[in-house]
């Protein structure tokens, strides 16, 4: 073969194997990250690690039991708050779509997903906490709630797009009236895909630290009470990474392993969800 | 005559009850356009809330907290300077960290391996790196990559702080690899496969497709896409505060410790003393907030004229 084409072969495969290489190595830090979690979560969990409140330094033991309860309950209620109203902007947005105002929104959404999360603790901490005059769960769960709209949105928005015309049109044709028709036919279809971005959108919150610094605040305490100061799963992971002890830190990789495992059990059931509900037309 | 009566009752019911549905119909859209306004309203409103308790900071400072050195509550004295470049050499060196394998990878999923089980364990892979929260990463570099860079510091002949602005840049390239590879990966895929075939009828090997084709045709996409990834790494607040160092001076090289916009908000916002104090917290959370969108948007713009292309 000629030499100048063997060489265009060569440079081909190095550039091949380059690119497999540095695929294969951005995967590492996932692995790397999930191996550590996994080893070091693995071994501080255990039966009292979910009953027990932190101990105090130099007490052996202790658990994480505040922190679970309290991301419990601020998550609950920011997908309380987000869920409904992103899944009503969602139809706005996949329904007026020619609108003027719908391409706003449009915008107005890219742009809420790209404010940085301590921006929207600072706004939530002037709008809740300021004027209350004490950080409240209430107050955490209000940021995080902004915070889940934009992918609830986007992903009611283009499930429903993908539901044909033709359906809307047989129900129209009816006689049906317009809300009736959206409310009964095109809803329910587009459910799979509202709930999958839901699930998707509180994994992504539920890790979420820097919105809840200035708002939920933490509490070394159980706490059930939404208008006062709550501790998260991600806040003791924060203030326990920070620590020289051995005992929290312990106490931190715990949280760690059980956030992550959790977070990654919401994503599986997104996938499950998105494969077994997908729409066949 | 009777019969007419009757047909009107019927009409007159039949006007009622279309009536009641006009009347639902409006409501509902009004409604469903509210939804719509309510979020314009939000995202104006903290712009102006930002603004608005940014006053004190702007008067107190003016222009001079965008070049002064020294940031010293006590004295009121407040320059953010040293944050500011903090900020963007964390960001640009995470890219330039990041880029190279975050590329790599748009093309080995977007041209090499588009479908079937190796594309999906790897896009799987790199879509659950976006799912570990921020303060894992951080705990996570605290523990392991700390150590790591402290003995490249000491084989190197620098203070071994371990922390600064290298380790933080490395776990934020880490972060931001998800964010630029779905975005180039979905441009790359889209390239027009009657371009690609004619190059191959011409004796076009991939590497030069790719090279000559794929890259050429898609740069603005590329762009776009790391321009987004700017925009996530500089609010990204949690990782980097672990990892920085939180000094209050211009860092002098990578392995100093430094200080972000969003750490030092995140470090002093809830012991931040006096008005002005917190106040000039929130002109950089506002400075912050403008410069994301800013990117975003021309991101997403750079975007859609692209896909419209």
């Amino acid at each position: 073969m000629d030499k100048a084409i063997k060489l265009r072969f060569y440079k081909d495969r190095i550039f091949k194997s380059g690119i497999i290489l540095l695929t294969v190595l951005s995967t590492l830090p996932l692995l790397l990250i999930l191996f550590y979690i996994v080893k070091q979560g693995i071994t501080s969990i255990n039966w009292d690690f979910f009953i027990n409140l932190p101990k105090p330094v130099g007490e052996k033991g202790g658990g994480i039991i505040n922190a679970l309860i309290g991301s419990g309950i601020i998550v609950f209620c920011a997908s309380l708050m987000a869920i409904p109203f992103g899944a009503l902007a969602g139809l706005y947005l996949s329904e007026y779509n020619r609108d003027k105002l719908a391409y706003w929104v449009g915008l107005c959404v890219d742009v809420l997903q790209g404010i940085p999360s301590i921006v929207l603790g600072i706004i939530i901490y002037l709008w809740v906490v300021k004027p209350t005059g004490h950080f409240s769960a209430l107050s955490g769960s209000i940021a995080l709630a902004i915070m889940m709209l934009p992918p609830i949105i986007k992903s009611t928005e283009e499930t429903l797009k993908l539901i044909p015309v033709t359906i809307k049109e047989a129900s129209l044709a009816l006689g049906v009236p317009y809300y009736k028709t959206i409310l009964r036919i095109i809803l329910p279809m587009g459910l799979n895909g509202i709930l999958s971005g839901s699930i998707l959108s509180i994994s992504r919150v539920a890790g979420e630290t820097a919105p809840l610094l200035f708002t939920a605040f933490g509490n070394p305490f159980i706490n059930t009470n939404i208008l006062k100061p709550m501790s998260s799963l991600p806040l003791l992971i924060y203030n326990y990474a920070g620590s020289a002890y051995e005992d929290w830190h312990k106490l931190a990789w715990g949280a760690s392993f059980v956030l992550i495992m959790s977070i990654l059990f919401l994503n599986l059931v997104t996938k499950i969800l998105e494969r077994r509900w997908r729409i066949q037309f | 005559m009777l019969f007419d009566q009757k047909n009107k009752t019927i009409n007159n019911r039949e006007d009622k009850k279309l009536h009641k549905v006009l009347l639902f119909e409006k409501i509902f859209q009004k409604s469903l356009g509210l939804t719509g306004i309510i979020l314009i309203i939000i995202l104006i409103s903290i712009f102006i809330t930002l603004t608005i308790t940014s006053i004190p900071s702007i008067k107190h400072l003016g222009i001079k907290f965008l070049y002064g050195k020294a940031w010293n509550p006590v004295t009121d004295e407040y320059g953010a300077l040293p944050f500011l470049i903090g900020t963007l050499l964390t960001s640009l060196l995470a890219l330039i960290i990041s880029s190279p394998f975050a590329l790599s990878t748009a093309i080995f999923l977007g041209e090499y391996y588009p479908k079937g089980l190796v594309s999906n364990i790897f896009k799987n892979i790199i879509e659950l790196l976006a799912s570990i929260p921020s303060v894992v990463y951080g705990f996570w570099g605290i523990v392991i990559l700390v150590p790591i860079v402290r003995n490249l510091e000491t084989q190197l002949h620098v203070l071994p702080y371990g922390v600064g602005i290298l380790t933080s840049s490395i776990i934020l390239a880490i972060m931001i690899i998800p964010y630029s590879v779905s975005l180039s990966r979905q441009v790359i895929s889209m390239v027009p496969p009657s371009l690609k075939e004619g190059a191959y009828s011409l004796g076009a090997t991939r590497f030069e497709v790719i090279k000559k084709i794929i890259i050429p045709h898609t740069r603005s996409g590329l762009f776009a896409s790391i321009l987004l990834a700017l925009g996530r790494a500089l609010g990204e607040t949690m990782a980097v505060t672990m990892l920085i160092g939180n000094s209050h001076y211009i860092p002098k090289n990578i392995f100093s410790p430094g200080n972000t916009m969003a750490s030092v908000i995140a470090n002093e916002f809830t012991e931040a003393t006096g008005s002005v104090y917190l106040s000039v917290l929130i002109e950089m959370g506002l400075l912050l907030f403008v410069v994301t969108t800013l990117i975003n948007i021309s991101g997403r713009q750079i975007i859609k004229r692209y896909i419209l292309h």
